[in-house]
C-alpha cells in the first residue's frame, strides 16, 4: 500500500505540474523576455475559460480543441494590449510601476465583465473522458489530468521549438537581452515584443480550457493562482522556457509530496518557501542567467 | 490616443452620474424598510444573488397583500462584496442615515458576525441567514437565525450522518476539510460527533481552499482505510473531490457529510452519476415529507426570476430560507402590529412560524430549538439532466427521522 | 516658513476631528471615515518604500495582517489596551519589514515585489494553520459598548485613526523632506549610479522598509476591533494590498502627499459607491479610474496640479 501511494504521489505531482506549466508559460513569456509585469494574466487564463464554457455548452466542442481555436483571438487581444500599454507607458520610459498598475486595473475589469456576463456561479464543462481514468501497474492516472497535462506539454515544446529554433522566435530573445543590437539588424523591437505578447496571451487560451477541465470556475479564481505562477518563472529563472517546466513539476511535486505525507494545508506554504529561499540564495532561479 | 482618452473620460462621467442618482421609490404612503447588506459580488456572491432574488418575491407577495400594517414594503440594501470590513458601515449606514425599521443580515457567517455588534447597540431584532453559531460569543437574545442546524448548530449539523454511521455499526473514520469558517466549524461539530460515538478517527486534516486536485489527498485518505469519510468542503472543493473520489474509485461505506456545492443545480447536472450513493447534508429536497404550503408556488417564482441571472435555477437551497426570514419578520411584525423590537423578539421567541420551509421554532440562542438539517442521498442520477433534481426520488431524505422519505443504499462503494 | 504651515494643518485637521466626534450624529461617517483612514495609512506606507525608492510592495495585505493577528494573539493572552497592542504590531510588523528587506533588497526590482508576494501566501498559510488565533475559522472580538471620553467606540476608533494616519503622514513627510528623502529618490533613479556616489543605498532601504512594515502593522493592529471577527481570508484580502498600490499611484508616487491625496479620493469614492451602486460596478470604477489614471495622468492628481500651475505661469513648456 505504502510505495502504492508514493508512486501515486509523484504521478499526481507530475500531472499536476504539467498544468501549472501551461498556467505559467504565457507569463514567463511576457515577465520573463519582455520584463512586463502582466499581473492580469491569470484573469486572461479565466476569461480563456469562460469562453471555453461557452463553446463546450453551445457547440460542444471538446475543451482543448476550443481552447486551441480561442488560441488565434487571444493573440490578437494580447497585441491590442500590448499596443495600448506601449503607446501609454512602454514609449514614454514609465513601465514599471505605471504598467503594473495598469495592468491591475486590467484584471479588475475583465473579472468584473464576466460576473456581469456570467455571474459569479461556477462553471464546468464536460468531456466524456472526463471522470474516467486509467490504470498503470499501481498507478491510476485521471484523464482529466493526464490531458491538461499532455497539452501543456505540447505547447511548450511547440513554444520553446518556436523561440530556439525560428528567426522570429531568437528575435523576441534578443530584444530581452540586447534591444539595440536587433535595431541594427534591421527588425522593430516593438513589432517582436507585440507578437510576443501575443504569443503569452494565446497560450492563456489553452491554459484557461485546461483549468476548467480540472475544476469548476469562477470569475475571480485566477487570483488564487497569482503566486503560483510568480513563484514558478522566478524558480525557473525568469523567461527560460524549459526551467518554466522544470519548475513547475517541481511545485506540482512538492505540493503533491507534502499533501500527502504532512497535510494538504501546508502545500502552499511549501510551494512559496521554495520561492523565497530561491531568491535569497539564488536569485537567478535554476536555469536563470543574471 | 486622443480617442482612447475621450472614452477614458466618458467612462468615468457615466460612472459619477451613475453613482449619484438617488434610487426612486415608487411606493405609496411611508413604507416599512426593510435594510441589509447582502453577498452580490465575491466568494458567496452567486448565492447572494439568489437570495436576494428570493427576498424581492416575499416583498412583491406582501405588497401584492396590501403591506405590512397597511404600509407597503421596500428593501433597502448594499453590496458587502462577501467582504468583512464593509459591513459595518453598511449597517450604521442603514441605521442611521436610511433609518431602515427593521434589518435582516447578508448571508453567510463572515458577513453576518460584523454586523452583529452594531444591531445589537441599537437593540433591533436581527434574523439571520446561513450563519453558523454567530451568536455563541455575542449571546444577542433578539438574534435569530432561519438555517435549521439546531440549538448547537456545528455539532447538530452533522449528527445525522454519524446516526447513520451508529446504525450501520461502523467504527473508523476520515474527516478532511477546507482551510476556512464554515468548512472548519462543520469539521470541528464532526470531529466532536466522532468522539462521542466513539469512532476511531484515523485521518484528520484541512486542506487549502484553493487545491486544484483532490487526487493525492484522497488516496492518502484511501491509504488510511477508513469505514467513513467525512468532507467539510466548498462547492470547488465538493467538485474535485466527487470527480476524484470517483476516478480513483475511492471505497468506503459512507462518503459525504458537509459538502457545500452538491445541492447547487449546475454542479449536481455537471457531476451527474457520479454522486450516486453520496450522502451529503441539504436543507430542503423534493420529498413528500418535505411538501409544505407555498413552497412549490414559491419555485415556480423563482426559477421563473432566475432564468438569465446566472443564479443557481432550481433555488432549491438558499432561496427558500431567505424567503423563510423575510416570512418570520413579516409574520411577527402582522400579529404584534409594530414594529416595536422588544415587542418582536418576545414574539419571534415564543411562536412556531408557519414557512416555505416548514414549521420554524427558534430556541434560546436564536438557532433553530431541534436540528433539521437533512441527510440525503444521491440514487439514480442520470449524465446531463437538470430536470431529474425536480422529481422525488434522486435525493432521498435519510435523516432525521421525522422527515425520512427512503431507506439508505449502503455501502456507498464495495 | 514651510514647516510650521504644515504643523498647523495637521494640528487644524486633529480639532477638525474632535469637532466632529463632538457635533456629528451619524455614525456612519465614522465607520466610512475609518476604512478611509485605513486606506490613507496602508497607501502611506506603500510610498515609502514603493514611491521614495522604486521598490514595489505586493505584499502589503501581509504586513497588514500580521498587525491584525498580533493584536489578536495579543488580546487573547492577556486583555492589553489596544494602544499597547497597536504599538507591539508595529514593532513586530517593522521587524518583519526589516527581516524581509535584508532577504530580498538585494534583488532588484521584480525579483523584490514577488518575494513580498511570496511572503504574504507564507504568512497566509501560517495564521491559517495556528489555532490560537482561531485558524481559518477566525476570531471574534467583542468590543465594549461605552468607552471613557467618547460618545463610541467607534468614535474612539474614528480618532484613533485620524492620530495615527497624521502621525505616518508626518514621519512621511519628514523622510521625503530631509537628507534621506534625496537618497531614497536617487535610490528610484539610478540606484548604481547612486551607489557610486556613496549613498549608502542598502541602509536607506532597510530604513524604508521597517517604516513601511512598522506603518502598516500600525494600521492593521485596530482592524480586528473595527470588524470584530476576523479571519485569514478578510485580513489578507487582495483588495488590501490593490488599494495601497492604486491610492499612491493615483494620487502620486514622488511626493509625500500624493498618497494622501490619492487616498482621500479613492477611498471615498469606494464609500460612497457601496452604498450607492450596489453591485459589480464598484470594483470596475476602481479598475476603470486606476487604468484611466496611470494611462492619462502618470504622476497622479500631484502632477496634473503641476503640468496645471507650470502653464498657468506661462511657461507652456
Amino acid at each position: 500500500m505504502d510505495a502504492s501511494l508514493f508512486l501515486n504521489a509523484i504521478a499526481a505531482g507530475i500531472l499536476l505540474g504539467g498544468f501549472y506549466a501551461a498556467v505559467a508559460l504565457g507569463l514567463s513569456i511576457v515577465f520573463g523576455q519582455l520584463d512586463i509585469v502582466n499581473i492580469a494574466h491569470p484573469a486572461f487564463i479565466v476569461a480563456g475559460s469562460y469562453l471555453v464554457f461557452a463553446l463546450n455548452g453551445g457547440f460542444g466542442l471538446d475543451p482543448v480543441i476550443a481552447g486551441i481555436l480561442l488560441m488565434p483571438i487571444f493573440f490578437a487581444v494580447g497585441v491590442f494590449v500590448y499596443r495600448v500599454y506601449y503607446a501609454a507607458f512602454e514609449r514614454t520610459g514609465r513601465e514599471s510601476l505605471a504598467g503594473l498598475a495598469f495592468f491591475f486595473g486590467l484584471m479588475f475589469v475583465i473579472e468584473v465583465l464576466f460576473i456581469i456576463f456570467y455571474g459569479v456561479d461556477y462553471r464546468l464543462v464536460e468531456a466524456d473522458y472526463i471522470g474516467k481514468q486509467i490504470e498503470i501497474g499501481l498507478v491510476g492516472i485521471p484523464w482529466r489530468m493526464l490531458v491538461p497535462f499532455c497539452a501543456a506539454l505540447v505547447m511548450t515544446g511547440a513554444i520553446y521549438l518556436f523561440m530556439s529554433r525560428t528567426f522570429l522566435g531568437r528575435a523576441i530573445l534578443a530584444v530581452s537581452q540586447d534591444r539595440l543590437a536587433l535595431q541594427l539588424m534591421g527588425a522593430d523591437p516593438v513589432k517582436i515584443k507585440q507578437i510576443a505578447f501575443g504569443i503569452g496571451i494565446a497560450t492563456a487560451a489553452l491554459a484557461g480550457a485546461l483549468l476548467i477541465m480540472i475544476g469548476p470556475v469562477e470569475p475571480t479564481i485566477g487570483r488564487l493562482y497569482i503566486g503560483r505562477i510568480f513563484a514558478i518563472i522566478v524558480l525557473g529563472g525568469m523567461g527560460s522556457i524549459p526551467g518554466t517546466l522544470v519548475a513547475a513539476l517541481i511545485i506540482g511535486l512538492s505540493e503533491s509530496i507534502v499533501t500527502t505525507y504532512i497535510g494538504p494545508s501546508w502545500a502552499p506554504t511549501v510551494a512559496f518557501g521554495f520561492l523565497l529561499i530561491t531568491l535569497a540564495v539564488r536569485p537567478q532561479g535554476l536555469f536563470g542567467r543574471l | 490616443m486622443r480617442f482612447f482618452k475621450q472614452l477614458v473620460l466618458a467612462i468615468a462621467a457615466l460612472a459619477v452620474v451613475v453613482a449619484y442618482s438617488p434610487q426612486v421609490s415608487a411606493q405609496s404612503g411611508k413604507p416599512i424598510k426593510i435594510g441589509f447588506s447582502m453577498a452580490l459580488t465575491g466568494v458567496l456572491g452567486a448565492g447572494g444573488k439568489s437570495a436576494l432574488i428570493a427576498m424581492e418575491i416575499w416583498r412583491d407577495d406582501v405588497n401584492k397583500k396590501g403591506g405590512l400594517l397597511g404600509r407597503p414594503v421596500e428593501l433597502v440594501y448594499y453590496d458587502d462584496a462577501t467582504t468583512p470590513a464593509k459591513v459595518p458601515a453598511i449597517y450604521t449606514k442603514l441605521l442611521n442615515v436610511d433609518k431602515v425599521d427593521l434589518v435582516v443580515s447578508s448571508y453567510g457567517t463572515d458577513v453576518i458576525a460584523p454586523a452583529m455588534p452594531i444591531v445589537m447597540r441599537s437593540g433591533k431584532v436581527f434574523l439571520g441567514l446561513f450563519g453558523l453559531d454567530v451568536n455563541h460569543k455575542f449571546k444577542y437574545d433578539r438574534y435569530f437565525q432561519i438555517m435549521p442546524a439546531g440549538p448547537n448548530p456545528a455539532q447538530d449539523w452533522s449528527r445525522g450522518f454519524f446516526d447513520i454511521a451508529k446504525e450501520k455499526g461502523l467504527k473508523s473514520v476520515a474527516i478532511a476539510g477546507a482551510d476556512a469558517e464554515f468548512a472548519q466549524n462543520a469539521v470541528k461539530g464532526a470531529r466532536a460527533n466522532a468522539k462521542q460515538d466513539g469512532l476511531n478517527i484515523v485521518y484528520d486534516k484541512s486542506f487549502p481552499p484553493s487545491t486544484a486536485d483532490f487526487t493525492p489527498i484522497l488516496r492518502a485518505i484511501q491509504a488510511t482505510n477508513p469505514d467513513i469519510i467525512y468532507f467539510g468542503s466548498y462547492p470547488a472543493n465538493s467538485v474535485g473531490i466527487v470527480k476524484a473520489a470517483n476516478e480513483l474509485g475511492l471505497k468506503a461505506k459512507l462518503v459525504g457529510g458537509g459538502m457545500v456545492g452538491l445541492q447547487f443545480a449546475a454542479i449536481m447536472k455537471n457531476l451527474g452519476p457520479g454522486l450516486n450513493n453520496l450522502v451529503n447534508y441539504d436543507f430542503w429536497v423534493p420529498a413528500k415529507t418535505l411538501k409544505f404550503p407555498g413552497i412549490e408556488e414559491f419555485l415556480k417564482k423563482y426559477q421563473a426570476a432566475a432564468a438569465g441571472k446566472g443564479v443557481d435555477l432550481l433555488g432549491h437551497y438558499l432561496p427558500p430560507w431567505a424567503y423563510a426570514y423575510m416570512q418570520v419578520l413579516g409574520q411577527s411584525v402582522e400579529a404584534t402590529k409594530s414594529l416595536d423590537d422588544k415587542k418582536l423578539a418576545e414574539y419571534i421567541h415564543k411562536t412556531t412560524f408557519n414557512t416555505v420551509v416548514g414549521p420554524v421554532k427558534f430556541g434560546k440562542n436564536g438557532e433553530w430549538a431541534t436540528s433539521r438539517a437533512l441527510m440525503i442521498q444521491f440514487r439514480g442520477i442520470k449524465a446531463n439532466n437538470l430536470d431529474q433534481f425536480k422529481m422525488e426520488g434522486t435525493r432521498v431524505v435519510l435523516k432525521p427521522d421525522t422527515v425520512k422519505s427512503g431507506d439508505i443504499m449502503f455501502p456507498y462503494k464495495k | 516658513m514651510k514647516i510650521s504651515g504644515f504643523w498647523i494643518g495637521i494640528v487644524l485637521v486633529l480639532a477638525a476631528g474632535f469637532v466632529l466626534a463632538g457635533v456629528a450624529d451619524n455614525q456612519f461617517l465614522f465607520f466610512a471615515g475609518y476604512v478611509v483612514l485605513q486606506g490613507l495609512i496602508m497607501a502611506v506606507a506603500w510610498n515609502v518604500l514603493g514611491g521614495f525608492t522604486g521598490y514595489v510592495n505586493f505584499g502589503s495585505a501581509g504586513f497588514f495582517a500580521i498587525g491584525a493577528y498580533t493584536a489578536i494573539a495579543l488580546h487573547q493572552f492577556a486583555e492589553l489596551p489596544l494602544l499597547v497592542l497597536i504599538v507591539i504590531a508595529g514593532i513586530v510588523c517593522g521587524l518583519i519589514g526589516l527581516g524581509t528587506g535584508y532577504l530580498t533588497l538585494r534583488l532588484r526590482g521584480v525579483y523584490f515585489a514577488i518575494a513580498t508576494l511570496a511572503m504574504a501566501i507564507v504568512f497566509e498559510s501560517l495564521i491559517t494553520n495556528w489555532d490560537y488565533v482561531g485558524g481559518s475559522a477566525g476570531a471574534y472580538v467583542i468590543t465594549p459598548a461605552e468607552v471613557p471620553f467618547f460618545d463610541s467606540f467607534i468614535e474612539m476608533m474614528f480618532i484613533l485613526m485620524l492620530v495615527l494616519s497624521l502621525i505616518c503622514v508626518a514621519v512621511s513627510r519628514y523622510l521625503s523632506m530631509s537628507r534621506m528623502g534625496r537618497g531614497l529618490a536617487s535610490i528610484r533613479d539610478d540606484e548604481t549610479a547612486a551607489e557610486c556616489m556613496g549613498v549608502p543605498t542598502l541602509r536607506l532601504k532597510l530604513i524604508s522598509t521597517t517604516v513601511m512594515g512598522v506603518m502598516m502593522g500600525v494600521a492593521g493592529a485596530p482592524f480586528p476591533f473595527f470588524v470584530t471577527y476576523i479571519n485569514p481570508l478578510s485580513a489578507f484580502d487582495l483588495l488590501i494590498a490593490v488599494n495601497a498600490i492604486a491610492m499612491p499611484m493615483i494620487g502620486g508616487t514622488a511626493v509625500w502627499f500624493g498618497p494622501v491625496i490619492g487616498a482621500l479620493l479613492l477611498g471615498t469614492i469606494q464609500q460612497i459607491v457601496t452604498v450607492t451602486i450596489s453591485s459589480e460596478l464598484n470594483i470596475l470604477i476602481v479598475g476603470v479610474v486606476l487604468i484611466g489614471f496611470v494611462a492619462l495622468a502618470p504622476r497622479g492628481i500631484v502632477g496634473l496640479f503641476q503640468d496645471f500651475a507650470r502653464k498657468r505661469r506661462g511657461g507652456g513648456k
